[in-house]
């Protein structure tokens, strides 16, 4: 099950980056992404306040960004 | 910031102003004063876009009859000439109420005595065992610096301290990225390390050895080992951002994650049960002393005519056999001069190969062992909403609501006698309420 995943994983990730080169806008095109609810992460603090949550309540950490050390929260 | 007074701010425009700059003006002196630098003269023509950003957030997390948390955040944001961004952000966070101890539930009352030492508490007859003793306040405090070093290189370095009672973290990161082809490819490769301290009241337990029975037995040495122990995080993270087109952009990220030390919770117990499912005694749980996560992150955003719709998938994979996988999507819907975002996560994690929700007395005694539902099965689910709304001059307030369930399940165990009668795989059940000002 497990090795089935990371297989499907490998497979995106080479299909994503044989098709980069071919992908992406001129910099006049950009004007929707350059909104800010564009961004990866366009709420930080909504992010910072659930990964504490979750980090507290689950056994899964980080992804976005580093899993971290942090607290000893129950 | 009072809740009340921003309230006031949404219904008050024009006194929002006054209010937000005098605000702004008092936290950019705090700033300053903390960084030792001068507060720029009123009138002195400075640049808009050089002053302080802040973003400030109060949220309130609670649990049905466990843990209630209160958490607010300030964070600010300057940016310098040539792109470089120096951030700030304070959290302080208060915990109080109970957490499940491990011990299973029994049909008739339990008494527990208290990590720490100090008392005992009575838990009624089928339910699940809580510790009621939790009460802790954090402050955590983390700075970064951005800074473009070539035209396509941009590193950022960081710091993070967090202390809390009895729990001390210490971190530092860096990150480097690098974009090609028009800045449509960004690929990032990050590294941190972190180091924690955790000091329980009454001390570090012994792992694996007999509770005191709270009637009749006191602490002794047998029960604890030291007073203090620390583990050491290593992270590193490659990242891959890609345009894909004017309305899509995507991310994909693998880390890796190495923690060593004391991963065992101090304050966590497993009941040890006899054929017919009464418990016999307790004992201190342990974790092995080293635990390596590896995780895949995707994550796309597309822009249709006027929505946003923000997917992210996780998968996680260690060495403790938690394998999990995480659902996000938010979908902004503009609405007048604002705008809303349901919000749905949908996790699931597979148990760590030493869960158990209890043990045998006859089995031969285990070399790890936890009963803690969070490494355990779990399916978890929430469901939110938030609305935004722009105030003048670029500031914003928004409101969150969100419901979140946790569902711990068997992974297999057969249940003895007694067991069958309660519930051992007790639903969680939380609210999460936010309120956000931006200026």
């Amino acid at each position: 099950m497990k090795k089935i995943y990371q297989v499907n994983i490998l497979l995106i990730v080479l299909l994503i980056s044989s098709g980069c080169s071919s992908l992406g806008v001129e910099p006049w095109e950009r004007d929707l992404l350059a909104r800010k609810e564009m961004a990866l992460n366009a709420s930080p603090i909504d992010a910072a306040l659930d990964d504490h949550i979750y980090f507290s309540k689950e056994a899964s950490s980080g992804g976005r960004s580093f899993a971290g050390g942090g607290c000893g929260c129950n | 910031m009072q809740l009340t007074e921003k309230i006031e701010l949404a219904n008050q425009p024009r006194l929002a102003k006054n209010k937000a700059k005098n605000l702004k003006s008092l936290l950019t002196a705090a700033t300053c004063s903390l960084l030792g630098t001068t507060v720029p003269a009123n009138g002195q023509s400075q640049a808009e876009e050089n002053q302080w950003q802040f973003d400030t957030a109060l949220m309130y997390y609670g649990e049905s009859d466990r843990v209630t948390a209160v958490e607010g955040i300030i964070a600010a944001t300057k940016e310098f000439d040539d792109e470089e961004f120096l951030s700030l952000k304070l959290t302080i966070d208060s915990l109080t109420g109970a957490s499940a101890n491990g011990a299973v539930a029994q049909p008739y009352v339990q008494t527990f005595a208290r990590p720490s030492g100090k008392g005992t508490f009575a838990v009624p007859s089928g339910e699940t065992p809580l510790d009621d003793t939790f009460k802790d306040t954090r402050l955590q405090v983390n700075a970064s610096w951005t800074r473009p070093l070539t035209t396509d290189y941009t590193i950022s370095t960081g710091l993070h301290a967090s202390k809390e009672y009895d729990y001390l973290s210490l971190g530092l990161n860096a990150s480097l990225t690098r974009d090609f082809n028009k800045k449509n490819t960004t690929v990032a490769i990050g590294f941190a390390a972190f180091y924690d301290e955790i000091e329980p009241e009454g001390g570090i337990p012994n792992p694996l050895a007999i509770l005191p029975n709270p009637q009749t037995t006191a602490f002794d040495d047998s029960h604890r080992i030291g007073s203090s122990d620390n583990k050491t995080t290593i992270d590193v993270l490659l990242g891959v951002t890609q345009v894909i087109n004017r309305r899509a952009i995507m991310q994909l990220n693998y880390s890796f994650s190495m923690v060593d030390g004391y991963l065992t919770d101090p304050f966590k117990i497993v009941s040890s049960v006899d054929e017919l499912g009464v418990t016999q005694h307790q004992i201190y749980e342990k974790r092995p002393d080293s635990r390596q996560k590896h995780s895949v992150f995707w994550q796309t955003k597309y822009h249709f005519t006027s929505t946003v719709v923000d997917f992210s998938y996780r998968y996680l994979w260690d060495d403790w056999e938690i394998n999990s996988h995480t659902f996000d999507v938010r979908y902004r819907i503009p609405l007048g001069t604002g705008y809303i975002e349901p919000h749905l996560r949908y996790y699931m994690q597979e148990a760590a190969e030493f869960y158990r929700p209890f043990i045998n007395q006859d089995d031969v005694s285990p070399s790890y062992v936890s009963a803690d539902y969070r490494v355990g099965e779990m399916n978890a689910y929430t469901l939110g909403f938030k609305y935004g709304m722009p105030l003048k001059n670029g500031q914003e307030l928004s409101f969150r609501i969100e419901y979140y369930q946790q569902d711990p399940e068997n992974p297999g165990y057969e249940l003895p006698g007694v067991l069958q009668e309660v519930d051992l795989f007790e639903s969680v059940e939380a609210l999460i309420a936010q309120i956000s000002y931006s200026f």
